[in-house]
C-alpha cells in the first residue's frame, strides 16, 4: 500500500438489511442447544421468555437496524428498550425489513434443493406464506414428522406446535448433520432475502450482478472439505443472478469488511462491474447470552438472524463511496494491544490520506447492542472501542482527557446490532452512513472491524480491517 | 469464564499447586472481573463449568492495577498498557479484586 | 504480592488481550504458564 496518493473511490449503490425473527430456533443456537441438552427443564423457562413478532418489530435497536430510526436517536430513547417499545413501528424499513418466522420457514423450504426440510401439510397451507414458485416445499403428515424426529432429525416448531422437521444430509458425515445444514441453509436464505431487497431498493435486475461475495460465518462443505465454501454462488442462484458467480471471504467478524475491500478491488481492476457483498445470519449465535437474560427476567433478545447485502460499482458523481485507497489491515507483527490495533486500523490509514483522528466525522466500530451484552458481564463493546480511539487521540495531543466523552458522543453511537458476529462489525452502520453522506450531515465515516482469530485455535492473533467512506464530490 | 479456560486452570492448579499460581486479568469492566475472580477463588458462580464448586483460592490481579503495573518495565507499559488506562476504569476493578484477595 | 508465582493471563479482546498481559508479565520477569483471550461477542 503506497503512501498518500490520489483517492480511489468505488461507488456504493445501496445496502439492504434483514432481520429474520425466529424465536423457535433459539433452542438451536450453540449455547442454548448445549444448555438445554444438559438441563431439559430450562426449555420451558426459555419458551416463556421468547418475544412475539410485534415486540421484535417495535424493539428500538431493530428499528435502527432497518433504517427507520437514526442511531443518534437511541440516546434519547428511554431504557430498557425491550420494555419501551416504539409505537407505530413497522416491519418494513427504509433500507431493510423484519421477516417473521412463518415467512422464514417458507424461505427455507424454497431454497432447499436436497429435501432436507419438510413441513406439516396442513400447517403449511394454512399458515406459511405463498411458497417460492421455484420449488414446491416438501410436505409430510404429522406422524411422518414425529417419526423422523424420534430418529434424530431436528424438530421445527411454531410456538408449542410441531410444524416441520430438518433432516441430516448424510447418515454419517458430521459436516452434513441436521444442525449444521440448518445453520447453513439459514445463512443462505437470509442472505438471499437481503440481496433481493437490495436489488429492489436500488432498482437493479438480478441479471446485472456479475459477482457475489458472501462473508457469512458458516462452514459449507462435507467431511472432505468442511469449509469448502462458495455459499455465494448458492445465494446468487437463489436470487436469480444468472450472470454472476462468486466466492466466499472468511475472516471471522472482519469478514464483511474484507469482502467489501475485495469486491471494490475487483471493480477497480475491471474484473467485475457490479458486485454484491452479502452475508446471512448466524444461527449458532441465537440465544448466546440467554442465561443472563433469563436471570434478569428479560426477554431473550438474541432471537433474530441478521443479514445484509451491499451493491458496489464504479463511482458516479456525488455518490457515497468507499475510499479503496484507505483500506487498512492489521499486520502479523502489529501485536494485539489496543493501541496497536487503533494505530494500524485508524491512525496510519488516516495519515496516509493526510488526515488525523479528529478529521473523522463518524466512526463505526463493533456496534453490539449493549442491552444484550451488559447483563451477561460482557460490557458495552462499542463504548470500549470508541474510548480506545479517543484515548489514542489524547495520547497524540489531539484532544484532552476531559474531552474523551465528547469525542465518543459526537463521533460514535450506541450499539444496536444483534450479536450476530460479523453483522455488528461496522458494516451494520453502512445504511445510515449512506444517508448521512448524501445529506452532507457527515463528510466521512471510518469503518473499523475486528476479528477474533484466536477462537479458531490456529493463531493467538487478533485481526482487523478498516476503510473510509466519503462522497465523490465533483 | 469460558469452560475451556476453567479446565486449563484446574489442570494447572493440579500440576503446580494453586498456591504457586496467580491469575492476571485484562477485562474491560468490573462486572466481568468480579465473576472471573470468583471463578478461580471460590468456584464457577454459574455452577456449570469445570470449576463449579472447586475453590482454588488463587489470588487474582488485573494487569492495570498498580501492584502489577509497577513491576512492568516502563517501555512495555507505555507501548502496551498506557492507552488502556484511559479506557478502562481501574478503581472499581481494584476494589473488587482487593476484596477478593483479602478473602483468600 | 505475587513474586515468584507462575502467571495465568486471561485477557479480553477489547480490554487487554492475553498476549499483551503475557508479554508485560514476562517483561517483569515472570513465567507465564498459560495465556488466553476471551471474546464475549
Amino acid at each position: 500500500m503506497e503512501d498518500g496518493s490520489k483517492p480511489v473511490r468505488i461507488g456504493i449503490e445501496g445496502v439492504s438489511y434483514s432481520l429474520a425473527h425466529v424465536p423457535d430456533l433459539v433452542r438451536y443456537g450453540s449455547k442454548p442447544l448445549r444448555e438445554l441438552r444438559a438441563n431439559p427443564a430450562l426449555g420451558e423457562k426459555l419458551a416463556n421468555h421468547l418475544r412475539d413478532f410485534n415486540s421484535a418489530i417495535a424493539y428500538a435497536p431493530h428499528q435502527v437496524y432497518i433504517g427507520n430510526i437514526p442511531p443518534e436517536k437511541l440516546h434519547e430513547l428511554p431504557w430498557p428498550w425491550y420494555e419501551k417499545l416504539i409505537e407505530g413501528a413497522t416491519a418494513a424499513g427504509r433500507f431493510g425489513s423484519l421477516v417473521d418466522q412463518n415467512r422464514f420457514y417458507t424461505l427455507l423450504a424454497g431454497a432447499d434443493q436436497f429435501a432436507l426440510v419438510s413441513f406439516e401439510e396442513r400447517w403449511f397451507h394454512d399458515r406459511a406464506t405463498k411458497a417460492s414458485p421455484r420449488r414446491a416445499p416438501r410436505l409430510r403428515s404429522l406422524a411422518e414428522i414425529q417419526a423422523l424426529c424420534a430418529k434424530g432429525a431436528l424438530p421445527l416448531h411454531s410456538g408449542a406446535q410441531l410444524v416441520g422437521v430438518f433432516e441430516a444430509g448424510h447418515a454419517e458425515d458430521a459436516s452434513l448433520a441436521a444442525e449444521v445444514l440448518l445453520e447453513n441453509l439459514a445463512a443462505k436464505v437470509t442472505a438471499s432475502h437481503a440481496l433481493r431487497s437490495a436489488l429492489d431498493q436500488v432498482g437493479l435486475d438480478s441479471g446485472e450482478i456479475d459477482y457475489v461475495i458472501s462473508c457469512s460465518e458458516e462452514a459449507v462443505g462435507d467431511r472432505y472439505n468442511r469449509g469448502g465454501g462458495n455459499l455465494a454462488k448458492a445465494i446468487a442462484e437463489d436470487v436469480g443472478c444468472g450472470n454472476a458467480s462468486g466466492c466466499d471471504v472468511k475472516a471471522f467478524c472482519a469478514g464483511p469488511m474484507y469482502a467489501m475491500v475485495q469486491g471494490a478491488s475487483l471493480i477497480q481492476a475491471g474484473v467485475a462491474e457490479k458486485v454484491a457483498v452479502v452475508a446471512g445470519g448466524s444461527l449458532a449465535k441465537l440465544g448466546m447470552k440467554f442465561e443472563s437474560h433469563l436471570k434478569n427476567n428479560m426477554p431473550v433478545l438474541e432471537d433474530v438472524l441478521g443479514s445484509f447485502a451491499v451493491i458496489l460499482s464504479s463511482a458516479t458523481p456525488n455518490q457515497p463511496c468507499m475510499r479503496l485507497d484507505s483500506a487498512a489491515f492489521h499486520p502479523v507483527r502489529a501485536g494485539a494491544a489496543p493501541q496497536a490495533m487503533a494505530e494500524y486500523l485508524a491512525e496510519k490509514p488516516l495519515a496516509r490520506m493526510g488526515m488525523k483522528l479528529t478529521d473523522v466525522d463518524r466512526y463505526a466500530v463493533e456496534l453490539h447492542n449493549p442491552e444484550i451484552t451488559v447483563p451477561s458481564g460482557s460490557g458495552d463493546v462499542p463504548r470500549t472501542n470508541y474510548l480506545t480511539l479517543a484515548a489514542l487521540a489524547v495520547m497524540r495531543g489531539l484532544i484532552e482527557k476531559k474531552e474523551m466523552a465528547d469525542f465518543v458522543r459526537a463521533r460514535g453511537m450506541l450499539g444496536y446490532a444483534p450479536t450476530q458476529g460479523h453483522i455488528p462489525s461496522a458494516i451494520v452502520y453502512l445504511g445510515h452512513a449512506l444517508d448521512a453522506l448524501r445529506s452532507s450531515a457527515i463528510r466521512n465515516a471510518l469503518f473499523i472491524a475486528k476479528g477474533s482469530l484466536f477462537l479458531g485455535r490456529m493463531t493467538q492473533l487478533s485481526d482487523g480491517c478498516s476503510f473510509l467512506l466519503d462522497r465523490n464530490d465533483c | 469464564m469460558n469452560f475451556e479456560n476453567q479446565g486449563v486452570i484446574k489442570r494447572l492448579a493440579d500440576q503446580y499447586g494453586p498456591e504457586n499460581l496467580t491469575v492476571v486479568l485484562g477485562n474491560g469492566e468490573a462486572n466481568g472481573v468480579e465473576v472471573f475472580a470468583e471463578t478461580v477463588t471460590e468456584g464457577d458462580p454459574s455452577y456449570a463449568g469445570p470449576l463449579a464448586s472447586v475453590a482454588l483460592k488463587i489470588p487474582v490481579y488485573h494487569v492495570l492495577e498498580e501492584e502489577v503495573m509497577s513491576q512492568v518495565p516502563e517501555s512495555l507499559r507505555e507501548e502496551k498498557l498506557q492507552l488502556s488506562l484511559l479506557v478502562i476504569e481501574v478503581e472499581p476493578i481494584h476494589q473488587v479484586l482487593q476484596t477478593s484477595r483479602e478473602k483468600i | 504480592m505475587f513474586k515468584g508465582k507462575k502467571i495465568i493471563a486471561i485477557g479480553e479482546r477489547d480490554g487487554v488481550p492475553g498476549p499483551v498481559i503475557a508479554e508485560c508479565l514476562e517483561g517483569a520477569g515472570y513465567e507465564v504458564v498459560f495465556q488466553a483471550t476471551e471474546c464475549f461477542v
